[in-house]
């Protein structure tokens, strides 16, 4: 036994040690040299390779590495990362809801101090620029913008370019018409993981600002305007419709992933007609291999209520910073500018926020620019700029309402309960 | 050198450096204290660093939930039962509330059914461990990569075009329209097929312990009652069937936990969407929805749920205890 413990002893004293050994020689073999910066988003596959594309300039001339994590639950980890600290150093934020909520919790950087502040403001459009401010401090930059709600069709079928329809009911009627051999008037794909639902989201916003009107609208995503009110349902009605006619019935639009919605309308004989989406889907499914212009092309949503003419919803993709390492505001400050976003913007699929980025790809993309920077009536994408908790529920109940419309009137008393609670400040 | 690999080493060395110093400066301390008490006090030193891991890891956290839960969202003010009287008048809350509690109760039977009837039917058959091994390894795969895998045994395509899903595939092949299995709430199907799912994994655990309880069983016995005329339904009926009873109840209980705390099957294969949500991915939601007082009251439903299974496997263990 004494042998023993004296053997276990020295066995002790060695290991102990040995770690107080490795302790002192920890030399920190990060230091100096090359920085990391963390940086999360909701990109995947192919947008994902657009911005480490959009990165790799910064990366060569600064000799730093950007770390890209990308989750579609980007609310859920900045939610509970604000809470418990653990943030990384760039983030794309999910909309200027949440970048509000965010900013009041004190966890965004001011980039007041990090950006050329007149350069841009300069050449960002002004709507983008305030989306981005919260209390008179820019906490937010448009990284990319997309227009929504264009309305995609395949020539081949029928080519709107020379009149496309100016109202919903020119559409209606024009679609009727031009029907064909397809199987159906509208595509749409509602899967989108825990996302699910948003597609349908753009749909209503869509035909909320163009039925009500921006005040309306902008009361609705504030809070102000109760979601069983007349204006609400009727647009949740019109949806109901467009569904009704879509592309493997209720079942297909459930289950079919957002980046594959359109894919139908390449198909022979076609699937549908039109695919209500944003600019963004030039770069998914289908529309990636196939050609602008000749395999598929856009007008944009048709006005209904003549009242509200030339209104346009965008959004964008936004990013905030948690930690202002010098890294972290040097990487913010180059992503803003004209030759990073000329990067993504090339690459198709994107459009930028920035006026001097104009390497478009090809026409539709100039068109939709164009769209965004000529915009009579801008609206930012109502469901971004909901608090978190009212834009999950929007989600499903767009998936609840799909599946049995019969049931609107309890969705949307459902959706008011949340709203009570939702914009309470916290 | 590489920090994490740094880290490695300290952790594999240090850890159990730590350990060792820790019990032989115990053991220095002890000598300080009459003879006597020694052997009293040595047990809890040796207990002290689990107990304290247990009151910071767990027990302060469950009272801190508790306390939560009939608070606020910002943690401000206390509000009484509010977020309890939310959860009971929510219609989506019970909704889920139902759904585990189906969770409990088709995945303890399927599993152990299945799980017995695997045993018992394998027990004298040649090829007995190539069987077992099938069935048990999808036990060893992530609840996710099961959710990813069964995401592709039900999906459905548009009729007409043709099916990636497994299932939809089999009934393209006998011309049977393709059916949208996962939004199929009547009856809460979808989420009984959620439940197929786990049962894929887990039955593999029940089968194992079974499995070698019946081999635990004395050979003399069923020998006895088959010379003795019984048919093999009476031999596992009266003799198998009651001697496997503890047994059972060990899988039972663990796999109604496992039911309980079930959520990345659910979270990866439909988030909830189509009345699949239950429980844990309940509260999982409404703490990313910022609702933490909500949230926090979820989980002490889920605690109370589970409370009388805790209680009765707690007492099943003093039975055992008494008996030795």
């Amino acid at each position: 036994m004494q042998q023993s413990t004296g053997a276990w002893r020295r066995v002790a004293a060695v290991m102990g040690a040995a770690a107080l050994v490795f302790a002192a020689c920890s030399s920190n073999s990060s230091s100096g040299s090359a920085k990391t910066v963390n940086v999360i988003g909701t990109w995947g596959g192919d947008e994902e390779k657009n911005f480490k594309a959009m990165v790799a300039p910064w990366e060569k001339e600064t000799g730093n590495t950007v770390k890209y994590t990308g989750t579609r639950d980007i609310n859920q980890i900045l939610t509970t990362g604000v809470a418990s600290g653990v943030l990384p150093d760039l983030a794309g934020l999910p909309g200027p809801g949440q970048m509000k909520q965010f900013a009041q919790a004190g966890a965004l950087k001011p980039l007041d101090d990090v950006l050329d502040m007149a350069k841009y403001k300069d050449e960002t459009a002004k709507a983008l620029v305030d989306l981005g401010t919260v209390d008179g401090k820019t906490v937010g930059v448009f990284i990319k913008a997309a227009v929504k709600g264009l309305i995609w069709y395949s020539p081949k079928l029928h080519d709107y370019a020379a009149s496309p329809p100016k109202t919903w009911d020119d559409l209606t009627s024009q679609a009727a018409a031009n029907k064909g051999n397809a199987e159906s008037t509208w595509c749409v794909g509602l899967e989108s993981g825990a996302a699910s639902g948003w597609p349908g989201t753009d749909w209503i916003e869509d035909i909320v600002l163009r039925t009500a009107g921006p005040d309306k609208y902008d009361q609705w995503w504030a809070g102000k305007l109760k979601w069983s009110s007349p204006e609400i349902k009727a647009a949740f009605q019109q949806f109901g419709k467009v569904v009704a006619d879509a592309y493997g019935g209720t079942n297909t639009v459930l289950t079919t992933n957002f980046e594959k919605g359109g894919d139908p309308l390449f198909k022979s004989p076609p699937g549908c007609e039109f695919h209500h989406q944003a600019s963004f889907i030039t770069g998914l499914g289908a529309f990636k291999a196939a050609k602008a212009g000749t395999d598929y092309n856009f007008f944009p949503f048709p006005d209904i209520d003549p009242k509200y003419t030339g209104a346009i919803e965008g959004a964008g993709d936004l990013f905030g910073m948690f930690h202002d390492t010098p890294e972290a505001k040097s990487l913010i400050k180059y992503l803003v500018t004209a030759p990073a976003q000329d990067i993504w913007v090339k690459a198709g699929g994107a459009l930028s926020a920035n006026k001097n980025a104009t390497d478009y790809p090809d026409d539709i993309a100039k068109r939709s620019a164009a769209l965004l920077t000529d915009a009579k009536i801008f609206a930012f994408d109502a469901s971004d700029l909901m608090p978190t908790a009212m834009n999950n529920a929007f989600w499903k109940a767009i998936l609840d309402y799909t599946k049995d419309p019969s049931k609107l009137d309890s969705i949307l008393s459902d959706l008011d309960k949340v709203q009570v609670d939702a914009y309470k400040p916290s | 050198m590489d920090p994490r690999l740094f880290t490695a080493v300290v952790v594999v060395v240090g850890v159990p450096a730590v350990l060792v110093g820790y019990i032989y400066a115990t053991e220095l301390g002890l000598r300080l204290a009459p003879a006597v008490w020694r052997d009293r006090i040595r047990p809890w030193f040796w207990l002290a660093p689990a107990l304290l891991l247990l009151a910071v890891f767990l027990i302060l956290p469950t009272i801190g939930t508790i306390v939560r839960s009939f608070q606020n969202t910002a943690a401000t003010a206390f509000v009484g039962l509010d977020n309890y009287v939310w959860f009971f008048g929510s219609n989506d809350a019970l909704i889920a509330l139902r759904n585990s509690a189906l969770w409990v109760v088709f995945l303890t039977v399927f599993c152990v059914g299945l799980g017995l009837l695997i045993a018992v039917l394998v027990d004298r058959v040649r090829f007995e461990s190539v069987a077992k091994s099938v069935i048990f390894v999808p036990l060893a795969i992530s609840m996710v990569a099961a959710g990813v895998i069964w995401r592709f045994m039900y999906a459905y395509e548009a009729p007409g075009t043709p099916q990636t899903g497994f299932l939809n595939g089999v009934l393209a092949a006998f011309g049977i329209d393709p059916v949208p299995w996962l939004t199929i709430d009547t009856l809460a199907f979808n989420t009984i097929l959620l439940i197929v799912v786990m049962t894929w994994m887990w039955t593999g655990f029940a089968m194992v312990i079974l499995s070698a309880a019946l081999k635990g069983i004395s050979p003399e016995l069923l020998e006895a009652a088959r010379v003795d005329g019984a048919t093999e339904w009476r031999v596992f009926r009266y003799i198998t069937f009651p001697l496997l009873l503890p047994t059972i109840a060990v899988v039972s209980t663990t796999i109604i936990i496992t039911a309980l705390k079930a959520f990345d099957i659910v979270y990866t294969m439909t988030n909830g969407a189509f009345d699949t949500d239950n429980i844990a991915l309940l509260m999982y939601k409404t703490l990313n929805d910022g609702e933490f007082g909500r949230s926090s009251a979820v989980a002490v439903v889920l605690l109370v749920a589970i409370v009388p299974i805790m209680a009765l496997n707690i007492n099943r263990f003093r039975a055992q205890e008494a008996v030795r």
